[in-house]
């Protein structure tokens, strides 16, 4: 039986529809993670499974029980907030002691669970602190230790790291991956930041307009987005618009648009072939694409040639913004994993591109 | 330095603002420089000569017995009506920050901008429509109707400035409503809670036209004792009094900036 189950739930503010009959199921020990740009629905969804909102029609169901008309403090669920939301009257052992004092714990335990909980997030000595005196990162901890010292049956972080900069929060990342897995604490996490939802989650929902678009793990949603916003929203992605022109065997010829004919296999997931005339999109991540001064297309290869309009050299990969001869814009990655220094192409130079027919992501329709 | 010189004239007051505003400053506080002087004038007469230092008159004030006892009741006025205007007026910021209802501001912010005359007829009529006889309890209850909105106001910004996440990681946590009013929000509202307590103290205390309206006969407060005084002529004694009025507020007043800053700017 799944831990928590969102059955059919809508919400709605005024004339806007937050939240649009969605429903999903979260597993026990599960690091589930509802992604979308702002606006989606996401943080509604969350703070009506925290009890901080009501859903219009449908049911929150935890561990078997319908949760409507239990407030919050009665649900063994707990929020990390994007604020962090410690108490700035309370130390750090005083704010973590909260939910226990709460749960009306006997006072000889609370000692040592406090200490406990300061242990799992290394701030041991730091209770007698207040949390003004902390890092942006320690207060998140702090946060961590604070919702978690009870152990809730689900934790719910809404943005929790949205404060912190690059290189913390990529830190904090791993951090919170391993404190997922040591404590076992099912995780519902937030965030509009579809790299973060990647490198986090067991599962991802894709949010849009308060509807859930896709449901799958992290390289399901990267290798086979659903559809145009998937695909755009997760990652980078040419989105290649185009006609069928044949359809043979195991793959079909299709006329892109400002690109040219090039051949593809059909949609893996519905793997159905598409017919002559039909229009549809090939998505193609642009770490999928071959670029090169001059190159021959292998026989499993669509190519096209074009200039350079633009680079964005990131370090680890160069970003090439390519104009094709046929009009279309492009973007390919080339990883710089060359020894010595590597060789760029300048803007104007002309490149040719190359692709696997195999490479792209078919979107019917 | 030739950089630090340049911004240095950048941020340089013009001469006529500076002497505007010391122009201001002096017309502000020379009457009261004046005052405090001469309560330390040895000379009775008030034609401005100078017959050396004295304490006298802080001496005779503790044996005049009208003015003890005008200022007992202006102690007693000022504490009673703080403390209800202060629960009150708390309830009313809590109110105002929870409900965003379009008249309820109005309602009860008005009184701030109320002429206070206005507001001090209206209260003598009220009086009189409920058969309430005239002294200390009218007195009390009109000053709590004023000090309510002040109270009201100072809370409602120190809620302004919170963090509304706290009170709901507070119910996220366990918490019932009451225990998260208890523990977190009331704590952190409690500056601003002291603050508007000793503003509403300090209005009290100094209230001039609304008492004069609502006390009674034999209700005289510090203010109005030393107005009937200096109606006949302006003894020194006034002067002393005054000053230790002046120094009783002063410190309040900067009590309740420290406690909070956002305090005097909310009057």
């Amino acid at each position: 039986m799944a831990l928590l189950e969102i059955r059919n739930v809508s919400r709605r503010f005024g004339d806007f529809l937050a939240v649009d009959n969605v429903s999903l199921e979260v597993g026990a020990g599960e690091f589930f993670t509802l992604v979308g740009p702002s606006g989606c629905g996401k943080t509604t969804l969350l703070r009506m499974i925290a009890g901080f909102d009501q859903p219009d029609t449908g049911q929150i169901v935890l561990e078997g029980k319908n949760l409507e008309g239990t407030p919050p403090e009665a649900r063994n669920v707990h929020t990390v907030f994007q604020s962090y939301a410690l108490f700035p009257h309370m130390t750090v052992e005083q704010n973590i002691a909260f939910p226990l004092r709460m749960a009306k714990t006997a006072d000889d335990q609370i000692k040592p669970r406090v200490a406990e909980a300061l242990e799992d997030v290394r701030l041991a000595d730091k209770g007698k602190r207040y949390p003004h005196e902390l890092s942006g990162g320690q207060r998140q901890r702090v946060a961590l230790a604070r919702a978690l010292v009870n152990r809730p049956k689900l934790l719910l972080l809404d943005e929790p790291l949205a404060a912190l900069d690059a290189k913390l929060k990529e830190q904090m990342q791993l951090e919170l991956i391993e404190l997922q897995r040591e404590v076992g604490v099912t995780f519902i996490y937030v965030t509009h930041d579809q790299g973060e939802a990647l490198a986090l989650s067991h599962r991802i929902a894709v949010m849009n307009h308060g509807i859930i678009e896709q449901l799958d793990e992290p390289s399901k949603v990267y290798g086979f987005p659903k559809n145009r916003f998937v695909a755009d929203f997760i990652g980078t992605c040419n989105l290649w618009e185009g006609t069928v022109t044949s359809a043979g065997e195991r793959d079909f010829v299709l006329d892109l648009d400002g690109i040219g004919t090039a051949r593809a296999i059909p949609n893996t997931t519905t793997k159905a072939m598409p017919q002559p005339g039909q229009r549809g999109c090939l998505t193609l991540r642009p770490e999928k694409l071959r670029i090169a001064a001059d190159l021959a297309p292998l026989p499993e290869e669509n190519s096209a040639a074009g200039k350079v309009h633009d680079f964005l050299y990131l370090g680890d990969v160069t970003i090439y913004i390519v104009n094709l001869d046929q009009g279309a814009r492009i973007e390919a990655m080339l990883p710089n994993a060359a020894s010595g220094r590597t060789r760029f192409f300048e803007v104007g130079d002309p490149v040719k591109i190359a692709w696997r027919v195999d490479a792209g992501h078919f979107i019917d329709g | 330095m030739a950089g630090a010189t340049r911004s240095n004239s950048a941020t340089r007051v013009s001469r006529p603002l500076l002497g505007l505003s010391l122009a201001v400053y002096l017309f502000l506080y020379i009457p009261l420089i004046v005052v405090i002087v001469y309560s330390f004038n040895a000379s009775r007469v008030q034609s401005g000569e100078w017959g050396g230092f004295t304490l006298d008159w802080y001496n005779k004030l503790l044996h005049n017995e009208t003015l003890l006892n005008a200022t007992l009741n202006s102690l007693i006025i000022g504490v009673a009506a703080a403390a209800i205007a202060t629960v009150l007026g708390t309830l009313a910021g809590l109110a105002l920050h929870r409900y965003k209802l379009r008249l309820l501001p109005v309602l009860v912010l008005a009184p701030v901008a109320i002429p206070e005359i206005l507001q001090a007829v209206s209260l003598v009529l009220f009086f009189n429509a409920i058969n309430l006889t005239l002294g200390m309890v009218s007195i009390i209850l009109s000053h709590v109707a004023f000090c309510i909105s002040f109270v009201a106001i100072v809370v409602r910004s120190r809620l302004q400035g919170m963090d509304e996440s706290l009170t709901e990681a507070a119910r996220d946590l366990g918490a019932t409503p009451w225990q998260a009013f208890r523990m977190v929000t009331l704590p952190l509202i409690m500056p601003g809670i002291i603050a508007g307590a000793l503003m509403a103290f300090t209005l009290s205390i100094d209230d001039f036209v609304i008492t004069f309206f609502t006390s009674g006969p034999d209700a005289a407060t510090l203010p109005l004792q030393i107005y009937s005084m200096i109606k006949v002529v302006v003894t020194p004694e006034v002067n002393a009094v005054s000053t230790l009025l002046m120094l009783l507020t002063l410190i309040l007043i900067i009590i309740a900036n420290k406690i909070a800053p956002s305090a005097l700017q909310a009057k």
